[in-house]
């Protein structure tokens, strides 16, 4: 077998000396949790092509009512119920501002003496759809997303109190939760709303009264899982404080487990507030939201679909890409997912 | 088992005392009774109709009424739909209400459980990427969005099916389809996941060992264990359809539960809000219970609490 | 020696992970005999595992891949196989029995249904043969009582029992070959012990070739004929028990059995190969052991040494045998068991 190798010259055979090859260097370099998870979660394509259509939802949701040139709340009866119209892309056969009356195409905007261009069209009351829809999404988002970081402080507390504490403490506290949580939360919220005035304020409260529950108990499994590691145990004989191995050793590595479950809390709350508007306890006029302005299209959408499909559309956009992102950020953290 | 079921009866019946105390309160402090509206009544006639119905009692004893009466299953008498008791008025409206959410339920997780098990056998090829996709949409399209389109593409454009109304089976078949993406969506995910994590388990390798072919190995070994923990879905989602079939029968003119517990919430009219949260909350409390039983009852590991794992 | 009966020929496996190309397998030759138990010791990620699974082919389809290399098994190549020719061998001719009897059961069915799958599909039996032979074949693994266990689920069962009942259903069809993965690891030294005893004395009855997988030295000078000592998806070394024991000449197996804690050896210190092993997603040139080699020489690190024959049942491929190479001492325990060996008085 070693015929082929007899000639090899002998300076070949020095030995080398092992100095120079450090054997402690690790052969893999090792990727921290969180790197290793972003290059997880920058593999999936849906979740980054979610997170760049929701950028651009939150910057239209910000800037989208001020670049038309119209107020959201301003009503005109001369230029209501008009269909989508916008520049350019009119001269395709969509958006011009045309609409099927018995099977026939007539130019509204010709009808009603009509310049402007509503880009969305408007509403019965003549409001622009267009600054709406934005400002509807604001108040949306602006809602999902106080409710989400509520949620998240009263149940990251609760959990991180309830797990660490353990013993009576968490006894007690988990009979609470089990309570709790046997309350339907659609059933709080509907009571809850129909006390309080109804309001940005009072349906993020109503969501928030079960929302937390999820989180908390998501906390406290974490923390009874790793409170019995190795390395926070070695930090306890090391004599570090219990705030100390909160702050430094626990919440870091529950991060995982918060992110994810707030991912999924804000598209279910920004359902659940449509879902609430559109049974009418929601918002009410003139303010908007996406799921007042959804109530508002249904009304007349056999005549006028814009007015509800536009909403649809937003919200639908805004759930999918917070679910695709949620899954994603879920599979990339859980090893259990790994292939 | 026994003192397991005990103590979970004993929650049971705990979590719907604070439901209806929390009902009763809450209605309490509410602005408005639906006479206040009635700008003809004067105030004679609306102290007689207070009376009548006991508004005019101490709260104490008000409260001692009400919950004597829940205990017997009387929920009051409706303001709005001429004195009917609400039980009554509850148990005209089940049937739409029950029949739809059955529908729902069951069509909805066989095709679930079946895209879920087509992923999972196809991993990362079009028919997993397409069936999470459908996934994905059924659970963040609200399910009132999805029933308003279809009511106007299929039901006032396409003219296939009836726009509204409760009339027999074709009438059912779109708030069917309406409510039953979501627990379509929810038994596909969490059939995917199951599977796909069942696949990598020891026992599969050794089931696939002993000479099974693919499908042997998904039919005999691992589909079964991959639907046990499904078992534990079937909650939340009758929560779901709960919720979903408030919008839902509205938009349909369906008369069930949820329509006119909606149309109570818009009218004020308390009893009927009242028993339907308490009627709600107990069939919940008791869906869960049933989900929890069963799941004992199926697995066999259970009656062995905690068999240690090694990794 | 008996006959030839399974022959691995160059075998490269790779894996497609998210980081690259993983070359878990870099050429592995290696041959099995009728009757003998050929026991391949490495380090963890060596590519044991992965060696034997691509014997019954059951390496993940989605992310691994043969790229090259022979398995020749009764006069047919297994790497060309197709999936339903495999089906027919596997649990007949060629079965395994896992690491961890724990999970390697299934937990909703019963353990009379387990080992009657294989029976039913390659024995042709008829359910109430089958019945009768699992019964037999419960008895024969040494569990008691069969006629009630044979009813139980795997949760009611200890981890040694279900060790059995795993080697049961592998050996149910009086297999050919029988590839056990580490079946001892996972289990308590005295349950260990047992179980090896219950593999050795049924490998007698049923005259089947073993292959037998583990980290563990102690179990392979128990158990073995042949050994065979992998290194970075390479076998580095083969020979017979006492030829790997009392004569190795490949530095990475001088280490292992420095690292194996001896009983007359109390005051030394245990030994610890230094460094760790190599990242195959991107394989050294030379050696892949040279970083860890005390004895590397220049070559080690440009050019992978081939096989050296030392005997007709021993090979070693280390740069140390060419005629060329500097002559080395071994560490003193090693030349002590060297000593032995060449008095022939092990």
């Amino acid at each position: 077998m070693s015929n082929s190798t007899e000639n090899l010259p002998k300076e070949l055979f020095e030995p080398v000396s092992t100095d120079h090859m450090n054997n402690e260097v690790i052969a893999k370099p090792q990727l921290s949790f969180a790197k290793d998870a972003w290059l997880r979660v920058r593999k999936n394509k849906g979740a980054i092509i979610s997170a760049v259509i929701l950028l651009f939802i939150f910057i239209m949701a910000i800037i989208g009512p001020y670049l038309s040139q119209y107020d959201p709340y301003a009503q005109d009866v001369t230029k209501a119920n008009l269909p989508p119209k916008i520049p350019v892309i009119e001269n395709l056969g969509i958006f011009d501002g045309t609409q099927d009356i018995n099977g026939e195409k007539s130019d509204i905007y010709k009808n009603k003496n009509v310049q402007e261009y509503y880009w969305f069209g408007t509403d019965s009351l003549g409001r622009d759809l267009f600054s709406r829809v934005w400002l509807g999404t604001r108040v949306s988002l602006y809602i999902a997303l106080l409710a989400a970081l509520i949620d998240m402080i009263i149940g990251v507390a609760y959990g991180l109190v309830s797990g660490f504490k353990g013993g009576r403490v968490d006894n007690v506290m988990q009979r609470i939760l089990e309570i709790i949580s046997g309350i339907p939360n659609l059933i709080v919220v509907i009571l809850m709303l129909l006390i309080l005035k109804p309001g940005i304020m009072s349906i993020t409260i109503a969501m928030v009264i079960t929302g937390w529950i999820g989180m908390a108990r998501v906390v406290r499994g974490q923390v009874l899982k790793l409170k019995d590691q190795e390395y926070i145990l070695a930090s306890k004989t090391l004599g570090a404080r219990n705030i100390r191995l909160l702050i430094k050793h626990l919440l870091p590595n529950l991060s995982g487990v918060i992110i994810i479950n707030t991912m999924f809390t804000i598209p279910s709350a920004i359902f659940f507030e449509a879902f609430l508007s559109f049974i009418g306890i929601g918002l009410q006029a003139p303010e908007a939201s996406l799921g007042t302005l959804i109530e508002d299209g249904y009304q007349t959408f056999q005549f006028l679909p814009h007015l509800m499909i536009i909403p649809c559309i937003v919200i639908c956009i805004i759930l999918i890409s917070f679910n695709l992102i949620g899954d994603g950020i879920r599979d990339a953290f859980d090893p259990k997912m790994r292939d | 088992m026994a003192k397991y079921l005990t103590q979970r009866i004993i929650y049971m019946i705990i979590t719907l005392f604070i439901i209806a105390s929390l009902t009763f309160f809450l209605m309490k402090f509410l602005p408005g009774t639906p006479f206040q509206n009635e700008e003809k009544l004067t105030e004679e006639q609306r102290i007689i109709l207070d009376e009548k119905y006991g508004l005019d009692d101490p709260l104490p004893v008000q409260y001692a009424n009400y919950m004597i009466n829940i205990a017997k299953g009387d929920l009051g008498v409706s303001f709005q739909y001429d004195n009917q008791p609400v039980s009554s008025l509850l148990l005209k409206r089940i049937g739409p209400s029950l029949t739809l959410g059955f529908q729902a339920m069951f069509i909805g997780t066989i095709i679930g459980i079946m895209l879920g098990v087509l992923a999972a056998l196809f991993q990362n090829t079009w028919i997993d990427y397409g069936s999470t996709f459908l996934a994905v949409l059924g659970k963040s399209i609200p399910s009132f969005v999805f029933a308003a389109l279809l009511q106007y593409y299929i039901g006032v454009k396409l003219e296939w099916l009836p726009v509204a109304s409760w009339n027999g089976f074709s009438y059912s078949i779109m708030p069917t389809i309406a409510l039953a993406i979501f627990p379509i969506a929810t038994a596909a995910r969490f059939m995917r996941t199951e599977l796909i994590e069942v696949f990598s388990s020891d026992y599969i390798t050794l089931a696939k060992a002993k000479g099974n072919s693919r499908t042997e190995v998904a039919i005999k070994h691992a589909i079964r264990n991959a639907l046990i923990p499904l078992i534990t879905v079937l909650g939340p989602m009758a929560v779901s359809l709960m919720t979903g079939s408030m919008v839902i029968e509205q938009i349909f003119s369906i008369p069930g539960i949820g329509e006119q517990f909606v149309k109570s919430i818009q009218t004020n009219d308390f009893p009927i809000i009242m028993g339907t949260t308490i009627f709600f909350a107990f069939l919940l409390v008791v869906i869960i219970l049933i989900v929890d039983i069963l799941y004992g009852i199926i697995d066999p590991r259970i009656r062995l609490a905690g068999g240690d794992k090694h990794e | 020696m008996g006959k030839k009966i399974l022959e691995v020929n160059d075998l490269h496996i790779s894996f497609h992970t998210f980081a690259g190309e993983v070359q878990a397998i870099r050429g592995v030759d290696f041959d099995l005999y009728e009757g003998e138990t050929l026991a391949i010791v490495g380090e963890s990620g060596s590519g044991k595992s992965v060696t034997t699974k691509s014997i019954m082919k059951l390496l993940p389809k989605h992310n691994s891949e043969i790229k090259s290399g022979k398995i020749i098994f009764q006069d047919k190549d297994i790497v060309q196989a197709t999936e339903k020719q495999m089906q027919k061998i596997r649990g007949k001719d060629i079965s395994m029995i896992f690491q961890d009897p724990m999970t390697s059961l299934n937990p909703t069915m019963t353990i009379g249904k387990q080992i009657m799958e294989p029976l039913i599909k390659h024995g042709n039996f008829k359910k109430s043969e089958a019945r009768k032979q699992t019964l037999k074949l419960l008895d024969l693994v040494g569990i008691p009582k069969p006629k009630i266990r044979i009813k139980q689920y795997p949760h009611q069962f200890s981890g040694g029992m279900r060790q059995r009942v795993v080697i049961a259903i592998a050996l149910a069809c009086a297999p050919k070959i029988l590839i056990a993965d580490e079946p001892t690891t996972a289990l308590d030294v005295t349950i260990q012990g047992q179980i090896l005893e219950l593999m050795k004395d049924l490998q007698q009855q049923i005259e089947t070739s073993i292959i037998f997988i583990t980290h563990d030295l102690g179990v392979v000078a128990n158990v073995a004929d042949r050994v065979a000592v992998m290194y970075g998806g390479k076998i580095v070394e083969v020979g017979t028990v006492d030829e790997i024991f009392y004569n190795p000449q490949h530095p990475y197996t001088w280490g292992l059995i420095s690292s194996m804690p001896s009983l007359d050896g109390m005051d030394d210190e245990l030994y610890v190969i230094p460094g760790s092993p190599p990242d195959l997603l991107k394989p050294p040139k030379g050696d892949a052991f040279a970083p860890r080699n005390r004895y590397a020489m220049q070559i080690d690190l440009e050019k992978e040494p081939p096989m050296f024959k030392v005997s007709d049942t021993h090979y070693a491929a280390t740069w140390l045998l060419h005629p060329n190479a500097p002559k080395v001492e071994p560490p003193q325990n090693i030349q002590d068991r060297m000593q032995k060996f060449s008095k022939g008085a092990y």
